[in-house]
């Protein structure tokens, strides 16, 4: 992009992404990693890193981390190992985490972005490499008593975390969102994490600075670690602001990434602003070493391979797919396989009974997700199944329903959890003969002169203030019906 | 009785002693032997008349006993006990109770032992004298003047004293076979991974292995065949039964059995001329018993001390990293204001807290640990460190393509007086010369008593054997012991 001073920039941009494994329990003990339990409760001597507690590794944990990194397009080495990164923290029970260093379970793969509605070009964008580490306790500073009070809750000590490194190819904000809206669908869509950054099972440190293009050099800004954020749009907003925030301290300074090693910056979503948190890295050294208590893990060809034909197709693909089989816009596609597997399998289920694809999508693009976000529950407790949706909407296609009494009988499917027939017998809908709705129309144009002048006068949509009132008069009146009806009988008066 | 643990379930069996009897005679001697020797940090006086009563009632009642029924255990206080404390000999872990037992205990409590109590030793296993312990010295019962050895100084010394026929050590670089030779007795590393170390607090994870001390190696081999086996929680645990290792001792021809003897450790500037002999005597005896003897070379065996003095305190600093006063252990009361000042209350929580609880080895160990694992040094130190004990493993791998087993001396003198090595950190270190090979390589190595020096102190020879061939050792042991009476001496004081 181009500054208001004329000089050219490039936004260099890497992320480095934390998933929690969706295991059931922690990466080297048996306890619970279930989210939300009173303080020190999923706790056990191994993850309090009691003396002689022994890690072991967890299996489930190892088969998620390598069906990530195969949905990342990383290599899967045959041997991995572990090391200790050590630092004293309180809510570190060792004095060390447990790490991957230099033999991580995921090597060198790509993700590749643009191809959805994310407005960004289509791009690769390396992955440098994934590993497995287990996540530290929570600590909470209670500084409103004035004292230095800090509580410690390690339930969360020991729990899985792919730490997924990228290399510094994006280059602007969206292309970081597009990045991780695709990883975190792709995480999801396997089930392989539940990456909600509410509850910490995604977290995001974004590594920023800038190439500044004055007359023909390239000038690099110091890098910048942004840490606290919140949201994929708190991601966006920092990393706009860094941009801005590096070119201004630049033009004032003039320091270069020569100058200053890597600094660590905290995001103030409400004032929209990052702050500095570490002046340098202090050189930190962690002093790795590899973890004498666990042996490193072969992980044969044919254990990979497996995997690798376990997965299924990527979101990618399912997307391309639900456009090219059932004849839905790329948009429609994208929305129905954001909302995760779930959604995917109940849309095509729906379809596979009523045969009509795009009537399908838009039920789903509409009535069923506002159902399920008005009702916060997961797709798998949609109290409709997939049969009874697909019995209604080939109502609709078929001319028996029409879509307002078909939204009647939706309704009451989802207040009272009938079956298609059962609620279309309690809301008392019959088909209505052809002879009653002659009738009813004759009269209608009969009573109504004015509308009849009006049509005549060419005003054609006259007409359909008469279907309002037939609709009224009988519900169980098919809007399309009554208007074929009243078109041919205005004509013979 | 106190000194055969055969012989303590010979006497039950035929019931001219009961558990209770034999544990309020161990608990008597215990007690008596305290003043003197300090075996024990902590003597389990209730729990274990207790287990014993127990005991007698299983007997009376016709149910089936385990295979230690009755028998007095003392264990080193490294391994963690629900019932007593495990204080490491510590400051830092002074009044610490574990929420577990190690697997070790849980086995012996399957197998119906009396656990008396917990063994003294250098604070957390860093050390060769016991000098090192927080609650005092434990002395020799040879001679109160001398060292028992250490790190497992009260394991050994309280079976010398009669008070207890088993214990259980640990050994990271000679913990059980250095103090097992410097007080006359018998002790046992078993192949790293054979016997679990799921609850032995941790010095260095990839040399730590618990064992047996007894009189003799029947006992010895008793104790063995109950805790080794497999153990899933823990990752280094060898997939492999339990050893069967009292059928070992059937027989004592040694015809087909090649012993290598380490010429080039009995060469060695420093080592004492009688434990010189003690060596070329059992050589003769082995001879006798049938083996074939050879020479063998270590060809780098003086990289032996170097290589284990980078890698132990490498893991023992980051393993001592739990203890920093948030969490359990020591944490200390009073902050120095400056600290707090300087780095804040938490760093000053934490540097207090372990300067306190920490003593002056392992805080030289943690410091020297630290340093090999720095960024810019681990590549001079830990990382060739680790490089040495890859050509180690190949030196034993050569031996033992040459030999089925290796004799030489288990320690380069015998006991020394105490305080002697104490302000000479280098010179303690090789006393672990001719046992560190055996943890760096991960084999079995046993110590056996092969007589008294001309000032009366106990000498050890040592028999290393390639990996999970502790059977080999217990067979060629037990040999030894058919031809010699040493293992019958006793410490005069201490003769029951």
């Amino acid at each position: 992009m181009t500054h208001s001073d004329g000089y050219t920039t490039e936004t260099i941009i890497g992320l480095e992404v934390h998933v929690q494994l969706k295991t059931n329990t922690k990466l080297f003990c048996g306890c619970s990693t279930t989210f939300g339990a009173a303080p020190n409760t999923q706790v056990c001597p191994v993850c309090l890193g009691h003396p002689g507690a022994l890690p072991v590794i967890n299996e489930q944990a190892l088969e998620l981390a390598v069906k990530a990194g195969l949905a990342l397009n990383c290599d899967i080495p045959p041997v991995t190992k572990w090391d200790r990164k050590q630092y004293f923290y309180p809510d570190l029970p060792k004095g060390y985490q447990i790490s991957q260093f230099d033999l991580p379970i995921c090597a060198e793969g790509y993700l590749d972005i643009g191809a959805d509605s994310s407005g960004t070009a289509e791009r690769r964008i390396r992955i440098l490499r994934a590993h497995l580490e287990e996540d530290a306790g929570k600590s909470m500073h209670d500084e409103a008593s004035g004292q230095f009070d800090t509580r410690i809750d390690l339930n969360r000590c020991g729990t899985p975390l792919l730490e997924i490194v990228s290399q510094p190819d994006l280059r602007s904000s969206l292309e970081a969102k597009a990045y991780l809206n695709e990883l975190k669908l792709r995480m999801t869509h396997l089930g392989i994490s539940d990456c909600e950054m509410q509850e910490g099972s995604l977290r995001v440190d974004a590594n920023v600075n800038l190439h500044i293009h004055v007359d023909g050099n390239k000038i690099a800004t110091p890098i910048v670690e942004i840490k606290n954020m919140n949201s994929f749009r708190a991601v966006e907003r920092a990393i706009d602001h860094e941009v801005d925030r590096q070119y201004d301290v630049w033009e004032e300074t003039g320091k270069t990434i020569k100058d200053e090693s890597k600094t660590t910056r905290g995001w103030d979503d409400q004032a929209g602003r990052t702050f500095l948190q570490r002046e340098k890295e202090e050189s930190a050294d962690y002093r790795y070493f590899p973890d004498p208590d666990l042996l490193p893990v072969r992980i044969p060809r044919e254990r990979v391979e497996a995997i690798q034909s376990s997965l299924g197709e990527m979101p990618g693909e399912v997307r391309e797919r639900l456009q090219t089989e059932y004849g839905i816009k790329a948009y429609d596609a994208e929305v129905i396989v954001n909302q995760g597997k779930d959604f995917i399998d109940l849309y095509e289920n729906v379809v596979t009974v009523c045969g009509d694809g795009k009537r399908a999508s838009s039920w789903f693009q509409q009535d069923i997700l506002r159902t399920i976000n008005e009702q916060q529950i997961a797709v798998s407790e949609f109290p409709v199944s997939g049969n009874d949706l697909g019995t209604l909407i080939l109502k609709i296609t078929t001319g028996e329903l029409d879509n307002s009494r078909a939204r009647d009988v939706f309704q009451y499917m989802l207040d009272h959890g009938d079956t298609v027939e059962a609620s279309i017998k309690a809301l008392g809908i019959t088909s209505v003969d052809s002879s009653e709705l002659e009738g009813l129309c004759r009269e209608l144009l009969t009573k109504n002169p004015h509308v009849v002048e009006d049509y005549r006068n060419g005003k054609q949509q006259a007409i359909g203030s008469l279907i309002g009132q037939a609709k009224k008069r009988n519900p169980n009146a098919n809007p399309k019906t009554v208007r074929e009806l009243l078109l041919q009988i205005v004509e013979t008066l | 009785m106190l000194d055969s643990a055969t012989e303590i379930l010979r006497l039950q069996a035929s019931g001219e002693a009961s558990a209770v009897e034999i544990t309020q005679l161990a608990l008597e001697r215990i007690h008596a032997s305290q003043s003197g020797i300090n075996a024990f940090t902590h003597i389990n006086e209730e729990g274990a008349i207790a287990a014993a009563k127990a005991i007698d009632q299983k007997r009376q009642n016709g149910l089936p006993l385990g295979r230690l029924a009755g028998i007095p255990i003392a264990v080193k206080d490294i391994l963690c006990t629900t019932d007593m404390p495990t204080t490491c000999s510590s400051k830092m872990l002074q009044n610490f109770v574990a929420p577990y037992d190690a697997t070790v205990i849980s086995k012996l409590r399957n197998e119906d032992a009396i656990l008396v109590g917990k063994t003294n030793m250098d604070e957390f296993a860093m050390g060769g004298s016991t000098e090192t312990s927080f609650f005092g010295v434990t002395r020799n019962p040879w001679n109160q003047l001398v060292t028992p050895g250490g790190s497992s100084g009260g394991a050994a010394a309280c079976v010398a004293a009669g008070t207890v026929p088993l214990s259980l050590g640990s050994d990271t670089g000679g913990s059980i076979r250095q103090p097992a030779a410097f007080c006359g007795v018998t002790g046992l590393k078993p192949t790293y991974g054979r016997v679990s170390r799921y609850g032995l607090v941790a010095f260095a994870s990839s040399l730590d292995q618990i064992g047996p001390l007894a009189w003799s190696v029947e006992d010895v081999a008793l104790l063995s065949e109950v805790i080794c086996g497999f153990e899933p929680r823990d990752s280094t645990s060898l997939d492999q039964p339990a050893p069967s290792l009292l059928s070992a001792i059937q027989s004592t021809d040694l015809r087909g059995i090649k012993i290598g003897i380490l010429d080039d450790a009995l060469a060695r500037d420093g080592l004492d001329e009688s434990i010189r002999r003690a060596v070329m005597d059992a050589a003769e005896i082995f001879k006798q018993a049938g083996a074939e003897i050879i020479e063998i070379k270590l060809p780098h065996s003086d990289h032996y001390v170097p290589a284990y003095y980078v890698i132990a305190p490498s893991e023992a600093s980051s393993n001592l990293s739990r203890y920093d006063g948030a969490h359990y252990g020591h944490r200390s009361k009073k902050l120095a204001s400056e600290n707090v000042t300087k780095n804040g209350p938490l760093a000053a929580t934490y540097c207090q807290s372990r300067s306190e609880g920490f003593g002056t080895e392992v805080k030289r160990r943690i410091m020297i640990g630290t340093y090999a694992l720095s960024e810019g040094y681990s590549d001079q130190y830990y990382n060739q460190a680790l490089k040495a004990r890859r050509l180690i493993k190949g030196d034993y791998d050569a031996a033992f393509n040459q030999a089925d087993l290796l004799l030489g001396p288990t320690t380069p003198t015998t006991a020394f007086p105490l305080g002697e090595h104490l302000d000479d950190p280098l010179q303690m270190y090789l006393v672990d010369l001719f046992t560190v090979g055996a943890n760096l390589a991960g084999v079995p190595a046993i110590s056996l008593p092969a007589g008294l020096s001309e000032s009366g102190l106990p000498i050890g020879i040592q028999l290393q054997a390639p990996a999970l061939h502790e059977s080999q050792l217990i067979f060629a042991g037990a040999a030894y012991q058919a031809a010699t009476q040493h293992h019958h001496l006793r410490p005069e004081n201490f003769r029951f």
